[in-house]
């Protein structure tokens, strides 16, 4: 598409934030440890205080990755779910993802008990990262199902939003035969965490990453093409059927994967994609999809700072700071704009 | 690219356009025959709820007939790969979910798609046909306004021209004109007329506007009842069609003036 605008210095901004925000991130923590040591730790150079240097490279390292793919994946898919639903409340989890997530893992901490299978049959978050992409799966495979069947993506999007209470129902009634101590363990789950991921699970996390950001540039044509609405996109030579099931597919292995592997991360996924499109103004999906990219990672970089109150040994929920910061940016840009177009 | 007097671009014979509903079909139209050719400027016209957008839509491809087959330059409709397809025929709708963020520049762009590459590159030849486009339909004070700061008029000019950029022998318009005054009704149809006649493409538009129309267009489809008529208008004003297009007989035409009254 034609833009009159040049977005480089705006990407460049984003760049440098972003390094920034990653420094910053690293150096922050329960463990005060000086920068310098850290960049001499990130250059390589072996430390005596063997504490620091794993804390730096097995624990904040993963952290600090993990909530740039989070955010810069949520931040993508829901990106996508904007144009294809015609919606600027659609983020990644319309199509029922996190609540299918949820289950899984209801099922898996929640269910164990209840039906007499204890979940330590598969040792550490492992566990939950099957159940909740077994969990997001099952949903998305409903999802698909039907959306092979359905013309109107406003009747999928309906559905997803269904999937999502019926979710949450049979949560709750799972809930209530619990114990409080699994009840915990699900509580816990559910506020997201950056912190538990081993270089290992991030390899894995990394590669649906990149499977889900290749297919979601693969698409960016059409993106821009359903601007128009389906009917417009149809004439000028936009296949719907076969662009949807790319979209929904791109968006399920981001939101699952990510969902899985750090639990449900609020607004990130909503908010990133009209911040970006306020300030770049634009709406071509080559601009916005790498402009998103950077500043969900930015953002949950930003938000994973701030949860884990440098200073305070001890770190609050990250899925309830994403809200806390992400509710009012929305509520500001509708007042500021008075409406949301996307 | 000049082809022989005689071909037909858009042709169908026997064309029964509807919907089906759990295995039902609901007959709209039928029997419809028609072959258009460019250099005219077509309208559909009808009463409401008659079946001219049900119609514009199976001639474009967007829903299937339910019997016959419509022919783009001589190959089955439903058969033409898409791409391809939009090559030859675009479309101006009305009550689409178009997002106005989008700059008359970006929406009139959007055109030239089928043109491009994965990445949606846009070569010199493409920027020419985009300039041109807002040339044709006067949007060149526009061309970076938002489509929300647009009046509906502008904005159904900006909708023309995105159609005109996508550079097709055939253009589909479904009732252009609504919700605009006197003066940018006349406005469109006068620029569709030319465009017809000047770029030597089949224009074929549904409309409300019949008193307009029937001073500028070639030719008009006429829906009445289950099928429809096509003609020239002075033809068609002759054979006293418009007397009683309308139900009951609250409307009557003047052959004279060829305007429509109450009665």
């Amino acid at each position: 598409m034609i833009s009159s605008v040049n977005h480089t210095p705006k990407f460049l901004i984003l760049v440098i934030l972003l390094i920034a925000f990653f420094l910053v991130n690293i150096s922050l923590g329960s463990v005060r440890i000086p920068v310098d040591t850290i960049i001499s730790i990130l250059l390589g150079n072996e430390h005596n205080q063997k504490a620091w240097t794993y804390i730096i490279i097995d624990y904040r390292i993963p952290k600090a990755i993990a909530a740039l793919l989070t955010g810069s994946g949520l931040a993508v898919s829901g990106l996508m779910m904007q144009t294809l639903f015609k919606n600027p409340l659609a983020g990644p989890y319309v199509l029922g993802i996190s609540s299918g997530a949820s289950l899984g893992v209801a099922f898996f901490i929640l269910g164990g008990s209840a039906l007499g299978l204890s979940s330590i049959l598969i040792p550490g978050s492992w566990g939950t990262i099957l159940a909740a992409s077994l969990g997001s799966f099952a949903v998305l495979s409903v999802v698909l199902l039907v959306a092979s069947r359905v013309r109107d993506a406003m009747a999928l999007l309906i559905i997803g939003l269904m999937f999502g209470s019926l979710t949450a129902a049979v949560v709750s009634i799972l809930a209530y035969f619990s114990p409080a101590e699994d009840l915990q363990r699900y509580m816990f789950w559910s506020f997201g965490s950056l912190g538990d991921i081993s270089w290992g699970a991030l390899q894995l996390l990394c590669l649906c990453y990149s499977i889900g950001i290749v297919l979601a540039l693969s698409i960016c044509k059409s993106l821009n093409s359903l601007l128009l609405g389906e009917s417009y996109a149809q004439s000028i030579g936009v296949s719907i059927q076969k662009s949807r099931f790319i979209i929904l597919i791109s968006t399920s292995i981001l939101a699952g994967s990510l969902t899985a592997f750090v639990g449900p991360i609020a607004f990130v996924g909503l908010a990133v994609p009209h911040l970006i499109r306020q300030w770049f103004t634009a709406s071509n999906h080559w601009v916005l999809m790498p402009a998103c990219m950077l500043g969900g990672a930015l953002l949950l970089l930003f938000c994973d700072t701030i949860a884990q109150m440098p200073g305070l040994d001890f770190t609050l929920p990250i899925n309830a700071i994403t809200s806390i910061i992400g509710a009012p940016i929305v509520i500001w840009l509708l007042i500021r704009k008075k409406k949301l177009l996307f | 690219m000049i082809k022989s007097q005689d071909s037909q671009n858009l042709y169908c014979k026997n064309l029964s356009v509807g919907y089906t509903n759990n295995g039902n079909k609901k007959i709209i139209l039928e029997d419809i025959n028609l072959s258009l050719k460019k250099g005219n400027f077509i309208s559909l016209v009808g009463i409401n709820g008659s079946g001219k957008s049900t119609l514009l839509r199976t001639l474009a491809g967007l829903q299937k007939a339910l019997e016959g087959d419509v022919y783009l330059d001589k190959r089955k409709i439903a058969a033409i790969d898409p791409v391809q397809k939009s090559k030859t025929l675009s479309l101006v709708l009305t009550n689409q979910q178009i997002s106005k963020n989008l700059t008359v520049l970006e929406l009139v762009a959007l055109g030239r798609q089928p043109y491009t590459n994965w990445l949606g590159t846009l070569t010199d030849s493409d920027k020419e046909h985009i300039l041109e486009a807002i040339r044709a339909t006067e949007l060149e004070n526009f061309k970076n306004t938002s489509c929300f700061e647009l009046s509906d008029g502008q904005f159904q000019r900006a909708l023309i021209a995105r159609a005109l950029a996508q550079n097709t022998e055939i253009i589909l318009l479904d009732e252009p004109t609504t919700h605009l005054d006197l003066h940018h009704k006349a406005s469109i149809f006068l620029l569709l007329k030319k465009i017809a006649h000047t770029h030597n493409k089949l224009i074929l538009s549904t409309t409300h506007d019949i008193e307009f129309v029937l001073s500028l267009c070639d030719k008009m489809i006429v829906i009445k009842g289950k099928t429809c008529i096509t003609d020239t208008p002075d033809n068609l004003i002759q054979s006293g069609v418009f007397e009683n297009l309308f139900p009951d007989n609250t409307i009557g035409f003047n052959t004279q003036s060829k305007q429509f009254f109450i009665r």
